[in-house]
């Protein structure tokens, strides 16, 4: 198990032309995290993570790995590896070769070569696909055999790229658990971009949420989800409300919204739509200024006093559910 | 069921048949033709229908024969060094240095242009270019680089492996464009990441993956050179030959049979070079 290093981005960014996909953003990740960076298409986040990886030039600012900057130097020599998004794998190498590509491009003598290779495949559980070629796995074989490639090089900083965007849901589930076990195990930092939420949530010891070419929130996974500071966040992390009270615009969550008589209620409203989703019924409310407000009634509350669209309701929840969000 | 499948069977035949006929007509029945002619008899006013090893006999029995295949797999083999060298080059730099689309199809559209002229007309136009007093060898001594005109640049092998490189690069360039087109680009990405140099990404990645072009291309190059005559006729000014030439002038002097004949070892040499070609790539995922 190796000691992860201290990662770094201060002012990054990253201009294309006059648009600018990355603007001036400063995260420091610590070492050996799990982190996710998320956010919507062209929110500036596969920018920042090829920066990193160095397969775009910094246009400004810099990155900084265990005290040394990094940011000009090729991606080989950066102490950082990276897997695709689609994998990259090379169609005309055997599995064993293109994990131990990069030992080749070295000059590494072929037993040698070949014997890392083999232990990066057991720890991804390919061993006995060691001859077969790309085109004859499936996508999950293909991710680790990416994986296998990535890691052999001993990098600092593993970067992922949408790595499970291209597998299926149950895939996906089961890549994400293995993904957080090698992540312990090797004791290094892992820079995940995703754009799902429930990824993030169920992978990252950090969630950095961006959107617009900036960070909108950084912070562990429960703070980020708990007490989203923007309306952006709330909204993408999902499970919200965002209220407009007198007082301001608050983030509550859904399950924290409670329907109450309406009478005193702080809120009130009309029921719009019922939906059940298993252990909660999420009821849809319109409220007198003309917002939407969803409550995740608990399943046997909900039925106890079944409420059907058109009803009046009121809604009410505890002072400390609600979070203030900036402007 | 069962006239299911007859009607089935019968549709299938049905189908394949017009391009079956085309093919019988125009390819099949030629080359038995050529074949059965090459067995005929002739003398200097007749030929005579037999079956006869004769022109098979005079043909390997003769030295000129070898010497003219030697010559004729020698263009093949050095026309078909420089398309390679230019055509992945000029491919390389369309597919990997040029940004955009747009410029992109530009100057692969450049690159077909000579092609809106015909092959004789672009040939002939070498003549005065390289001839004794023709622009080159005027230009090489006004600028003190001979003192007399250089004989080798016109009518000779120089000019033959010349005119071919002209006029058969193109015909490289398309097969490994394409291929180079269908490159994933993160997989140049990939090989950067794994720590490989520019030149290791060509030789591990691009070249491996370019070579179903490289192949398609190649048979392209080989097939026309060693099919060629007009352009060694013209550019050596008769004093080279080439397989060719050999069946031109046969038919020149109405020895059908024996040009069948030459032209019957011609093509099995072709095919069998073909066959050795494919050996190496299998081509047909780029079909």
């Amino acid at each position: 198990m190796r000691q992860g290093l201290d990662l770094e981005l201060v002012g990054l960014t990253k201009r294309y032309g006059d648009t600018v996909a990355v603007d001036a953003i400063h995260h420091h990740f610590g070492p050996g995290v799990y982190a996710c960076l998320l956010g919507p298409s062209g929110c500036g986040k596969s920018s920042t993570l090829r920066m990193i990886a160095g397969h775009e030039t910094v246009s400004d600012g810099s990155i900084v790995l265990g005290g040394s900057d990094i940011s000009y130097l090729p991606p080989a020599k950066r102490g950082t590896a990276m897997m695709f998004q689609s994998y990259a794998l090379f169609p005309h190498l055997t599995v064993a070769d293109n994990v131990a590509f990069s030992l080749k491009m070295k000059g590494v003598d072929a037993a040698t070569r070949r014997k890392k290779a083999m232990e990066m495949l057991a720890l991804v559980d390919m061993t006995q696909y060691e001859g077969r070629l790309p085109s004859q796995l499936s996508g999950g074989q293909q991710q680790r055999v990416a994986l296998a490639r990535a890691l052999i090089t001993e990098p600092q900083i593993l970067l992922l790229d949408e790595p499970l965007s291209a597998l299926d849901p149950f895939l996906r589930i089961r890549m994400r658990a293995e993904l957080k076990r090698l992540q312990r195990e090797l004791g290094i930092t892992f820079v995940h971009v995703t754009h799902g939420q429930d990824e993030a949530l169920a992978l990252a010891d950090e969630i950095v949420v961006m959107n617009n070419a900036v960070i909108e929130q950084a912070g562990s996974a429960r703070d980020v989800f708990n007490a989203p500071k923007t309306e952006f966040v709330a909204r993408f992390m999902g499970g919200h409300n965002v209220l407009a009270l007198p007082q301001g615009r608050f983030a509550i969550r859904n399950d924290l919204t409670r329907l109450a008589p309406q009478q005193g209620a702080k809120l009130d409203g009309r029921v719009t739509s019922v939906e059940f989703q298993g252990a909660h019924v999420a009821v849809t409310i319109l409220t007198a200024g003309d917002q939407d407000v969803t409550a995740w009634v608990p399943e046997a509350q909900f039925f106890s006093d079944p409420k059907s669209p058109g009803d009046g309701v009121g809604l009410s929840w505890d002072e400390q559910a609600l979070h203030p969000l900036r402007a | 069921m069962r006239a299911g499948e007859t009607n089935r069977h019968l549709s299938g035949w049905l189908l394949a048949s017009p391009l079956t006929l085309v093919l019988i007509l125009f390819l099949v029945l030629p080359i038995a033709m050529i074949v059965v002619v090459s067995f005929w008899q002739a003398t200097e006013f007749s030929i005579i229908p037999a079956f006869s090893w004769e022109n098979y006999d005079f043909l390997f029995g003769s030295p000129v024969t070898y010497r003219v295949f030697g010559n004729t797999i020698k263009y093949a083999l050095i026309v078909w060094a420089f398309t390679l060298g230019i055509g992945f080059t000029v491919a390389y730099f369309l597919a990997f240095h040029v940004r955009t689309q747009t410029w992109q199809i530009a100057l692969f559209l450049l690159c077909t242009i000579p092609f809106w002229t015909s092959n004789i007309i672009r040939m002939i136009s070498w003549i005065p270019f390289l001839g004794r007093n023709g622009l080159a060898n005027s230009a090489l001594i006004s600028a003190g680089i001979t003192d007399e005109p250089l004989d080798w640049l016109l009518y000779s092998d120089f000019s033959v492996i010349l005119a071919f490189v002209h006029l058969y690069t193109l015909f490289m360039v398309v097969p490994i464009f394409n291929t180079m087109m269908r490159i994933d680009k993160s997989l140049i990405e990939a090989a950067y990441d794994g720590g490989a140099s520019g030149f290791q990404t060509l030789t591990n990645v691009i070249i491996p993956l370019c070579k179903p072009g490289i192949m398609i291309g190649t048979i392209f190059v080989v097939t026309l050179v060693m099919g060629d005559f007009v352009t060694v006729r013209f550019m050596s000014g008769s004093q080279s030959a080439n397989v060719g030439r050999l069946i031109q002038n046969d038919i020149a002097l109405l020895q059908y049979p024996s040009a069948s004949a030459t032209a019957v070892v011609l093509l099995i040499t072709v095919l069998m070079v073909i066959g050795i070609l494919l050996r190496f790539v299998d081509i047909r995922k780029e079909l």
